[in-house]
């Protein structure tokens, strides 16, 4: 038998001094063979793409039928500055627009509030009021272009603010097509905004569910984000478990809250981030597939395949870009960038060189972005269906990463579930836990980062950065006290007065929020309309 | 100095990465300091009057989302209101140079980049903190002369005359 042969003969070798493992910590063996799959069955664990369940892809023809969406995630100052960087990427060949708000919009808070102070604009566009939402949507066509928003205690009053812009655009809502992520759960777990606490913040997202369903039926409802638990520093594993497990308890509230699942499973979508470890990566985004796919028809008995699909967006890993050496970011990007490709994404977000110092410029952002297209058009990488299939290193990590998935979601039952895990920590010690240890690994050189820990140089880098104007903050408080005086006040109070009656009574509030959103209430109005009937949350410290 | 050296991290305004701060909070822990956490979303008023309550020698302010231009000047402002300018500030974060600059001349002590090592981190405070401790013994001397006079002016202007 040769393999004794080499058995013995790798004995013999010397070994580099490093220990190694995946990003995440899982063992690496020095070579993979058919023992490491003894007990794998083609049909049943890989099958086609396009078939359940699913590993290879959700489409029978991926890539060659149509590539994947590029999005860069852009926004910041006031609506009128978004809108030039949005059709500035639209014109350099961006296929969807993702929109990024700023801290205070995220909060469910006006820009003329005390706590928004110095957050204007900063880390995206802020949205105060429908009239920011028209100007941040001026002269982009809404029936042709898919929309992604990053919004999450607001969703359901940014979704509205886009719903009635398409209305004034001429767009039907049925046509309407993009995605608000609203994932609440991961909020409390790992992004950490917040408004409301987990149970009511849980009832906003099913009467979404349910309105969208009926009336938006094209809109992704929610985006199950593993991205941000990563981002918070956890491993592979505990990204793909815990977003996983957020998606099924999802899909347990949509049941509980009497909605039949095949009607609300198919706008469900992922989120995802691509870190590092090119393999582990890969291997992630085919677990996650055929977890979700088996467990919608055994555990929740969906019937229809669209309810099985894992769809997927993916972001580079802006937690491993680095301030050294910056542009050694946009190659980590490209690798990161090919790994979601190769595991079958379904839209992508490559993040800029410069991300560690402010948002991107022109120039950074326009660099990501061809990232993408020289992935798409020149490496042929998306000729074929998930070429690294059957690939004993890779099939094999997708077993090992399942099998810890499983593993993860035991013992999140055993504590009563996502929400009751949130309560008690369990998520935010894990993570905080993996961030330290993968800190420390980095200090004590188990892993390597390029310019950080190994290659460093003392040269201070040069390049170029976007500043956002103190005037941002100015002109945007400007606009919302015009919005106030000019608008018909007694009708916002009529419809935030509703608003609140609808809270209390657990009728749908997607209606509600819509008038609201017409007389031009601010988004602050109407959170905080909402919070005088569900409270505030707070988060229990844990470092 | 005989005592640990105390530092508050605190994340002010609506940024929600708290990451980095965590990370640092543990390894200062770690190092042997006693960490008080502030968890998020807290205002530079609550900081500033933690970091009193609490007698602290640094605090160390996080901040990615771009306030940074307003937040730690607010911070260093309202320590000079309360006459407690001996707290050493300190930070972190996604900060441009040329604001870095600024900042350490509006009197932010130290800003540490991204990826810098917690190492570093815990040996500048080591050393800075031990100035602090030195000048405290002599200001502690001066509180307790003055305890005795002027109880009045004390209740009044807060823990940290």
């Amino acid at each position: 038998m040769k393999r004794d042969i080499w058995e013995e003969k790798i004995k013999t070798c010397k070994e580099r001094d490093f220990k190694f493992t995946t990003v995440s910590g899982l063992p690496v063996k020095a070579l993979y063979t058919p023992d490491d799959l003894k007990d794998f069955d083609y049909d049943r664990d890989l099958g086609y793409p396009g078939e359940f369940p699913f590993v290879r892809g959700v489409y029978t023809n991926m890539y060659r039928g149509r590539l994947w969406t590029m999005r860069q995630f852009s926004g910041f100052g006031t609506p009128r500055d978004t809108n030039k960087r949005y059709k500035y990427l639209l014109k350099h060949g961006q296929t969807g627009l993702s929109v990024a708000f700023d801290f205070p919009t995220l909060y469910g808070r006006d820009s003329d509030d005390p706590f928004s102070r110095g957050e204007v604009g900063k880390c995206g566009v802020a949205i105060d009021t429908l009239r920011d939402m028209e100007i941040l949507f001026d002269g982009i066509p809404l029936e042709q272009i898919s929309t992604s928003m990053t919004i999450n205690p607001p969703a359901a009053m940014l979704l509205a603010m886009y719903l009635v812009v398409g209305e004034k655009q001429g767009v039907p809502k049925k046509v309407l097509t993009g995605t608000i992520q609203n994932d609440m759960l991961k909020e409390y777990q790992a992004q950490k905004t917040w408004i409301y606490p987990p149970e009511p913040s849980m009832r906003i997202i099913t009467d979404i569910m349910a309105y969208c369903a009926e009336k938006v039926p094209k809109w992704n409802t929610i985006s199950i984000s593993g991205y941000h638990i990563r981002e918070a520093g956890s491993t592979a594993l505990q990204e793909l478990a815990f977003t996983l497990k957020n998606g099924f308890t999802y899909v347990e509230y949509g049941i509980r809250a009497g909605l039949s699942v095949d009607k609300f499973a198919p706008r469900l979508s992922f989120f995802f981030n691509s870190h590092l470890d090119f393999f582990e990566e890969i291997a992630k985004y085919r677990a996650a597939r055929r977890i979700w796919a088996r467990l919608m028809q055994d555990k929740y008995n969906a019937q229809n395949p669209r309810s099985y699909l894992m769809r997927f967006h993916t972001q580079t890993a802006g937690c491993t870009l680095t301030a050294q050496q910056p542009e050694n970011n946009i190659m980590r990007t490209a690798f990161q960038a090919l790994a979601a490709v190769l595991g079958g994404t379904q839209s992508l977000h490559t993040n800029s060189m410069d991300e560690t110092y402010a948002l991107p410029t022109e120039k950074a952002v326009k660099i990501a972005l061809r990232t993408q297209q020289l992935i798409a058009y020149e490496t042929g990488v998306p000729n074929t269906i998930d070429p690294l299939g059957g690939s004993y290193y890779v099939e094999k990590l997708t077993n090992e990463l399942e099998k810890g998935a499983y593993e993860y979601f035991e013992k999140i039952d055993k504590l009563g579930g996502v929400v009751k895990a949130i309560e008690k920590g369990f998520f935010q010690k894990e993570i905080s836990r993996s961030a330290y240890e993968y800190q420390k690994k980095l200090e004590r050189k188990e892993k390597y980062h390029v310019g950080v820990n190994i290659f460093e140089e003392d040269e201070k880098p040069d390049i170029e950065i976007l500043k956002i104007p103190k005037e941002v903050e100015r002109a945007q408080i400007k606009a919302v006290k015009k919005v106030r005086r000019e608008r018909n006040n007694r009708k916002v109070k009529e419809a935030l007065k509703d608003l609140r009656k609808a809270a209390a009574s657990g009728e749908n509030l997607m209606p509600r929020i819509l008038e609201c959103v017409r007389v031009y209430a601010t988004l602050g109005e109407m959170c905080n309309t909402l919070k005088e009937e569900f409270g505030e949350y707070h988060e229990p410290i844990i470092f | 100095m005989g005592r640990k050296i105390r530092v508050l991290v605190g994340k002010p305004g609506l940024d929600g990465h708290d990451r980095g701060a965590k990370v640092v909070a543990a390894a200062l822990r770690d190092a042997g300091m006693e960490v008080i956490y502030t968890g998020l979303h807290q205002t530079c008023e609550s900081i500033v009057e933690a970091a009193i309550q609490e007698d602290v020698d640094i605090i160390g302010l996080s901040i990615l989302s771009g306030a940074h231009m307003t937040l730690f000047p607010r911070v260093l402002e309202l320590l000079k209101k309360k006459r407690a300018t001996d707290i050493i500030v300190i930070g972190g974060g996604i900060i441009p140079a040329d604001d870095m600059k600024r900042l350490e001349k509006k009197g932010v002590k130290k800003l540490f980049g991204p990826g810098t090592p917690t190492a570093e981190i815990v040996a500048w405070i080591k050393e800075n903190a031990a100035a602090r401790a030195k000048k405290e013994s002599r200001r502690k001397v001066s509180k307790r002369t003055k305890k005795k006079t002027s109880k009045k002016s004390k209740k009044k202007s807060g823990k940290r005359k």
